[in-house]
């Protein structure tokens, strides 16, 4: 039987994988579906990963490339144009190769790294047509980028996140006209960075509160019409805009992609879309951890890359000492928190538990804190807090201390002075 | 003027004045986010990410970026002139791809590993 099986070789699946490896196990197998390694990271060709962990600012394929390079050595077995298709509750894996065909294999511990999807026209819903030439921004990045086929000459981008910036600006530079940047939110789920480098560097408009209602074209994109929504975020009557244009990229959200996951009967949390995990990133299923974008959509590759590293540690320790894992606390939200991972604790767990969620508003001054039945163990001041940025906790575990498993509050709230 | 500094994901709300001879910057959360307002005001300078034909290669475009950023209104340029460029795997990270471009002092340089097909 196998050590380890880490399904994913993206940045969460390489860190995890090398993380297991140092940490002593021997038998692992890392199984990717791509041709290559390093996932998302090799399209994304622009500079800003890295400023956490190596302290040094990179481009996705040269953050990739600093953990491809570090697997020689360590034995860890790669196996790439392999799609995994079943993970049994009895942690078998069966996957699919040119190579090696139909295979079944038991291991000791999985790790879940498969990262995550993009929402498409479908998921929400945009009337009209449907022509060639609506695309997801990571799939026209993908175009771009890695098999160098250009998109379109005039191009409206629906939503603002990160994706969609950095396609702006991408397709820019290639000799596209982008007409505008729609958003239907009040605010933009994207990097504040990139709205000034990618949308404001090239004059390039932002329409917040605006959305597409109509697509129009026979066989390819003709036009688009834009127009305001209302706080309800319904179209409002005769504010209409219409572009010229033969593209309209999407850039409207990521959703893990957790069909393994669900298919293994592991519980999954419906606010994340990702597995529940305790603090030690194992899921409802014992020796199965999760851990990047599969787990929670995130912002930043380093912070990908920091909880990978701890799943990777936890899967080694988990099959090396054969340890269960034990009571745990839960952990529920409050106020503007929408969600929290882990959203369990080991009541014996130890050092510190860095926990992540997302606001649901912007918040200019804010206190979060987590409490448990009778103390608050941790409250701390935080300013501009957005939606669009992933927040962390840290919770040194000597402040919770040694007490009876229990329902813990992480509690996000606005002050106004 | 207001600006935001591009420097990290935080995204620090900078401003800057003309003070004297001299400016005076707000907002700023590092000594980096103080050199790029200071850099905004007085000379610009992004870094340009981009891609180039690879030939020989198991991919066919090999992503590169300049070895320091060059300044923001030649850009475009910069991007258009990697039109032309052919590179013949393999290609190794840090590698130079065009040497000063446009005459920036700053290289073109290779971001990914790529082997020979």
């Amino acid at each position: 039987m196998r050590d380890l099986i880490v399904i994913g070789a993206g940045p969460a699946g390489l860190a995890a994988a090398e993380e297991a490896s140092r940490n002593g196990l021997k038998d692992i197998l890392l199984i990717e579906r791509d041709d290559y390694l390093g996932g998302i990271l090799n399209q994304c060709i622009h500079n800003g990963f890295g400023l956490h962990h190596f302290k040094e600012e990179l481009t996705g394929p040269e953050y990739a490339s600093r953990f491809i390079d570090q697997l020689e050595g360590t034995g860890i077995n790669v196996m790439t144009g392999c799609m995994v298709i079943d993970i049994d509750e009895d942690r078998t894996v069966t996957y699919v190769s040119k190579e090696h065909g139909l295979v079944s294999e038991q291991a000791k511990a999985i790790i879940l790294s498969m990262g995550c999807r993009e929402r498409t026209r479908g998921a929400i819903g945009i009337p009209g047509t449907r022509p060639a030439g609506v695309l997801t921004a990571g799939a026209a990045q993908r175009y771009v980028n890695i098999d160098g086929f250009m998109v379109g000459k005039r191009v409206v981008i629906l939503g603002s996140g990160d994706i969609g910036l950095i396609m702006a600006r991408r397709l820019t530079l290639e000799g596209a006209e982008v007409l505008a940047c729609v958003e239907v939110m009040p605010y933009s789920s994207g990097l504040q960075r990139n709205i000034s480098q990618c949308l404001n560097d090239f004059g390039i408009p932002l329409y917040l509160s605006h959305t597409v209602t109509e697509i129009r074209g026979e066989n390819r994109v003709e036009q688009v019409v834009v127009q305001e929504v209302g706080p309800d975020r319904k179209p409002v009557p005769g504010t209409e805009m219409v572009y010229d244009c033969d593209t309209l990229l999407l850039s409207v959200g990521l959703i893990p992609e957790n069909e393994l996951t669900r298919e293994a009967g592991i519980k999954i949390d419906p606010r994340t879309k990702g597995a529940v995990v305790s603090d030690d990133m194992q899921t409802s299923l014992d020796g199965v951890f999760a851990c990047g974008n599969v787990l929670q959509v995130h912002d930043l590759v380093d912070n990908v890359t920091a909880e990978s590293l701890r799943a990777g540690k936890a899967a080694a320790e988990y099959v090396l000492s054969g340890k269960k894992r034990g009571e745990v606390h839960s952990v529920v939200t409050k106020g503007a928190a929408t969600y929290a991972v882990p959203q369990k604790i080991r009541c014996d767990a130890e050092g510190n538990v860095t926990m992540s969620f997302r606001v649901n508003r912007t918040i200019r001054k804010g206190t979060i804190s987590l409490s448990g039945k009778d103390k608050t163990f941790i409250s701390i001041k935080r300013s501009d807090m957005t939606p669009g940025e992933m927040q962390q906790l840290i919770v040194p575990m000597k402040l919770v201390g040694n007490i009876e498993p229990q329902e813990f509050v992480l509690d996000v709230e606005e002050v106004t002075e | 003027m207001d600006m935001i500094c591009i420097n990290c994901p935080k995204g620090c709300h900078l401003s800057i004045e003309k003070d004297g001879d001299g400016w005076n910057i707000q907002g700023y959360a590092c000594e980096r986010g103080k050199a790029y307002a200071l850099s905004e005001m007085t000379d610009p300078r992004r870094t340009l990410t981009s891609t180039v034909k690879i030939k020989d290669g198991t991919i066919t475009r090999c992503p590169v970026k300049t070895s320091a950023p060059i300044p923001k209104d030649m850009v475009r340029d910069a991007a258009k002139s990697l039109d032309s460029v052919t590179v013949i795997a393999p290609v190794k990270v840090g590698d130079v791809i065009v040497a000063n471009v446009l005459g920036t002092g700053s290289d073109i340089i290779a971001t990914r590993n790529i082997a020979k097909a």
